[in-house]
């Protein structure tokens, strides 16, 4: 509990955090600034798990510890994710979103 | 009493006979099928004549009444209370008549092909279609009610068109046979709803119930009517066009002719013999209730049979093809039946016209036979058909030709021939009441002496023309047959029909009438022996005479158009009117609601199909904005 | 106005400018370096929740790794001095429009949600708590995950190696 500051404005600061990483994520065309985006995302959350132990849970430390598997989940992901943007780059000499369309019909 | 369900295998023999032949038929040698299938032939033609002798001679008189035996009826389809179809076996004069005259003539027909057939590719196919032909008609006849002479009828439509088709790799022969089978198809369709009209107000199909002298089941049909004429006269019109159809009057007969594109056993068989009378014996069968309920109808019966006898023989004086000229001579003769069931009535003396019809189907189907089979042998030895290649066939084959002179004094109506007297029958009745046709008979007497005189001179006199193969006679399974036929032809004559077929079974004298007989034999005279003058030596003034008739001659040798004027019938009115709009109908309504649901269907998913664009960012939209449509349903509806 | 409050304020109005900075701008390194100053001043945010492991994490992992891993993969991807086009305007559009919208929706649903604390005694986070609680293999141990953590990141080091591997 920290003094002064109501649980309110911790989590009014991750949600607009959270939705300005999911703005990047649509709105961007690279894709490490698309990554950048889902980083952002995650750390929003991160912060909206420890602000829950804090404040409502302080007997327990749940959410410290999700928090620090959610950091080395997104740091696993980052690095597998770049290995695949080096490996896109090598076929199409650009980091395009639209090239990645395989999938399409 | 004899128990008579033995009768049931008469026609059941042949029907075997053709299960076997077309199973195996492939497996066993030709001259084997041959054999079966006249050996089971032999069986039914002996059952038929231990039958009739039974019948005429035993126990079918009761009081002088010849009676209606039903020997054998089961119920094959049960529908309704009053709606059943049965089938049975029915012995009746006329009935027992027909078993004889069908199983004789198809017995040599199948002893003829032996030798005719020999060698030939589907000799086994023609043996199991011809027994099958032989069961589809011994199985009409026989017939106990009208739904199953209809079946027959059908069933001898189906075995006439393959038989006309059997050399199915030639397009005149398989043009032949759907232009037979269509056509008398299209007058069976007349049969049928005849049948449906009769068996609506009468509910019943029997024979039995339909033939009783007492009219009371036909009371309905008085009253209800349609377009001015009643039920009952439309059954019968409609009935009677069944008949056309099948034994080819006019306006039907216009496939008779093109059906001698058939080997020449089957044309004996089918088109000679047995297949044409059928109408003739329906008409026969249905008589009492022709003459009791509606007698306008048997006048144009009496018309339409002298109309078509006149205008075939007509034709048949300018063929050159001999099998055609046999054809129209077919229909003139059964002209001849039809013509004298029309004139004739009921009860003893006045039915003759009846007896006669009935006498000159059993000689007319012996001795047309027999030409036929001549033609057969002609053909076989000179390898042509046409009448214009021939000549000079006496020296070759003398058995045909003595045949052949029996065959000719026979149709000509010479006595002592059995032809002589079933004319003289026919010409007496007529006689007596309708002078019109008596004349027109007597005329076509006439022309019928003349084209098969100039038949005779032309083939078996005449020039000598160059022949590639000396002609040589015929073996003796094509001779045998010829000979047993003219000597039917000879002594059938002398048979007193009046005392077994009549139209109340009840026998009468008939006497010689010599004021009929002395100018009908004058005239068959004078037709040889103008047939004599122009053909017997080479001689052009058969060609001046057709030239001078000019127009007369060319409408002649075209049959009068009527196959054109079908065509037209058919191509320019039921086809352009008709069919065309059904046709446009079903290909653009009916199988364009179908496109048009398949169109509508690829077009939508071809714009359904932008939802899998591959674009991340676009699968990331439609994940958040639905996650966040969701929240907003749960606060708000779902609380 | 307490030192908390200041503190508090400059650090999330730092994460708010930067993140948006971070989305919106052109060059792609310039983007980079909001990033790490966001994840720095979220850093600075959990230090003052008194979670100074996780601090030391997030410096040392975030800020130190992965922004570091970011901008060495740009400069193996891309020319940094390009300035990049606009984005698509639906594509623009559509996306703001769905983070308003969902941002509303997730403010209002906060501002009306009561949160009670608990009132059990708190616990002192330090680093003999951690750990206990990390290996402990009892009630709320978190032996389980710290070794699915451990498997997991092995894996994700040999699907790195492999997919950027050159080669057939």
């Amino acid at each position: 509990m920290i003094q002064g500051i109501p649980i309110q404005c911790f989590l009014i600061v991750s949600t607009i955090m959270f939705f300005i990483g999911i703005c990047g994520f649509i709105i961007r065309h690279n894709l490490i600034t698309i990554l950048m985006s889902v980083e952002l995302i995650l750390n929003s959350v991160n912060i909206n798990f420890l602000v829950f132990n804090k404040y409502l849970f302080p007997h327990q430390l749940q959410g410290h510890f999700f928090a620090m598997i959610v950091v080395a989940i997104a740091a696993s992901e980052a690095a597998v994710a770049i290995a695949l943007f080096i490996n896109m780059y090598r076929k199409f000499n650009n980091i395009e979103v639209e090239n990645i369309n395989e999938m399409k019909y | 009493m004899i128990d008579y369900t033995y009768t049931v295998w008469i026609p059941l023999i042949p029907l075997f006979m053709f299960l076997i032949l077309g199973l195996l038929g492939m497996k066993m040698k030709g001259s084997l099928a041959g054999i079966i299938g006249s050996s089971g032939l032999f069986i039914t033609t002996v059952l038929s004549y231990i039958t009739a002798y039974l019948y005429f001679f035993k126990t079918g008189e009761v009081d002088g009444t010849y009676q209606t035996i039903t020997a054998f009826n089961t119920e094959w389809l049960n529908f309704t209370d009053t709606l059943r179809i049965h089938m049975g076996v029915m012995l009746d004069p006329i009935s027992v008549m027909m078993l004889v005259v069908v199983s004789t003539v198809s017995l040599m027909i199948h002893i003829y092909s032996l030798g005719y057939m020999k060698g030939e590719k589907g000799f086994q196919r023609f043996y199991a279609f011809l027994s099958f032909f032989t069961f589809s008609m011994l199985g009409l006849v026989i017939a106990t009610n009208i739904f199953q002479m209809y079946i027959g009828f059908e069933l001898v439509g189906i075995s006439s068109y393959i038989l006309i088709g059997f050399y199915y790799e030639k397009p005149p022969a398989v043009a032949a046979s759907k232009k037979a089978f269509i056509v008398t198809r299209f007058a069976d369709l007349g049969f049928l709803i005849g049948i449906l009209i009769i068996s609506f107000y009468t509910k019943t199909f029997d024979f039995d119930k339909l033939i009783s002298s007492d009219g009371s089941i036909f009371s309905g049909m008085n009253t209800a009517s349609f377009m001015g004429v009643s039920a009952i006269t439309w059954a019968l019109l409609l009935i009677f066009m069944g008949c056309a159809g099948k034994s080819a009057m006019f306006p039907f007969h216009i496939w008779l002719p093109d059906a001698m594109e058939g080997p020449t056993p089957v044309s004996a068989l089918i088109h000679a013999a047995t297949m044409v009378v059928a109408g003739v014996y329906l008409v026969a069968r249905m008589f009492i209730v022709f003459h009791f309920q509606v007698p306008g109808a048997l006048i144009v019966v009496a018309y339409i049979g002298a109309f078509t006898s006149l205008i075939a023989a007509i034709v048949a004086c300018t063929q050159f093809d001999i099998k055609r000229i046999l054809a129209y001579s077919t229909l003139s003769q059964i002209g001849y039946m039809i013509l004298a069931l029309g004139v004739s009535g009921y009860g003893g003396e006045e039915g003759v016209g009846y007896m006669a019809s009935m006498f000159h189907l059993f000689t007319h189907a012996m001795f047309k036979a027999l030409l036929f089979l001549i033609a057969g042998s002609v053909i076989h030895a000179v390898h042509t058909n046409d009448l214009r290649e021939m000549g000079n066939l006496r020296k070759y084959m003398p058995v045909t030709f003595i045949t052949f002179v029996v065959a000719l004094l026979a149709i000509s109506g010479i006595p002592p021939f059995s032809g002589f007297w079933s004319k003289d029958e026919i010409l007496a009745a007529a006689l007596e009441h309708n002078k019109l046709i008596f004349y027109s008979s007597v005329f076509v007497a006439g022309l019928t002496a003349f084209y098969m005189s100039r038949l005779f001179f032309s083939v078996f006199f005449g020039k000598k023309p160059h022949y590639e193969h000396k002609p040589q006679e015929s073996p003796l399974t094509m001779t045998i047959p010829l000979m047993f036929l003219a000597a039917v032809s000879i002594f059938a004559g002398f048979i007193p029909f009046s005392r077994f077929v009549t139209t109340d079974g009840k026998a009468f004298e008939t006497t010689l009438n010599y004021m009929i007989a002395v100018p009908s034999v004058l005239i068959a005279l004078i037709g040889i022996g103008i047939a004599y003058f122009l053909y017997f030596k080479e001689s052009n003034v058969p060609d001046k005479i057709s030239s001078s008739l000019g127009i007369f001659y060319k409408t002649a040798l075209n049959k009068f158009y009527f196959d054109e004027m079908w065509l037209f019938v058919t191509k320019k009115i039921i086809f352009n009117l008709i069919s065309n709009p059904i046709a446009w109908f079903d290909r653009h309504i009916v199988d364009g609601a179908m496109n048009g649901v398949a169109w509508v269907i690829e077009k939508s998913s071809y714009k359904i199909k932008g939802l899998q664009s591959g674009q991340l960012q676009q699968y990331a939209f439609v994940f958040i904005s639905g996650s966040v449509i969701l929240v907003l349903c749960f606060i708000y509806w779902l609380n | 106005m307490e030192l908390n409050q200041i503190m508090f304020f400059l650090l999330a109005g730092l994460i708010l400018i930067f993140s948006l900075l971070t989305i919106t701008s052109r060059m792609i390194l310039r983007a980079a370096i909001y990033l790490l100053i966001v994840l720095v001043a979220t850093s600075g945010l959990y230090f003052m929740l008194n979670f100074e492991f996780i601090a030391a994490i997030q410096l040392t992992l975030y800020a130190g790794g992965i922004v570091v891993l970011i901008i060495f993969s740009i400069l193996l991807t891309s020319h940094i001095s390009h300035k990049f086009e606009q984005p698509a305007v639906a594509n623009a559009f559509a996306g703001i429009l769905t983070g308003i919208l969902g941002c509303g929706v997730a403010l209002w649903s906060i501002m009306k949600f009561p949160f009670t604390p608990t009132t059990q005694p708190a616990l002192e986070v330090n680093m003999k708590q951690i750990g206990m609680h990390l290996l402990n293999t009892g009630n709320y141990g978190y032996a389980l995950p710290f070794e699915v953590i451990s498997v997991l990141l092995l894996a994700a080091m040999i699907a790195a190696i492999v997919i950027a591997k050159k080669g057939n």
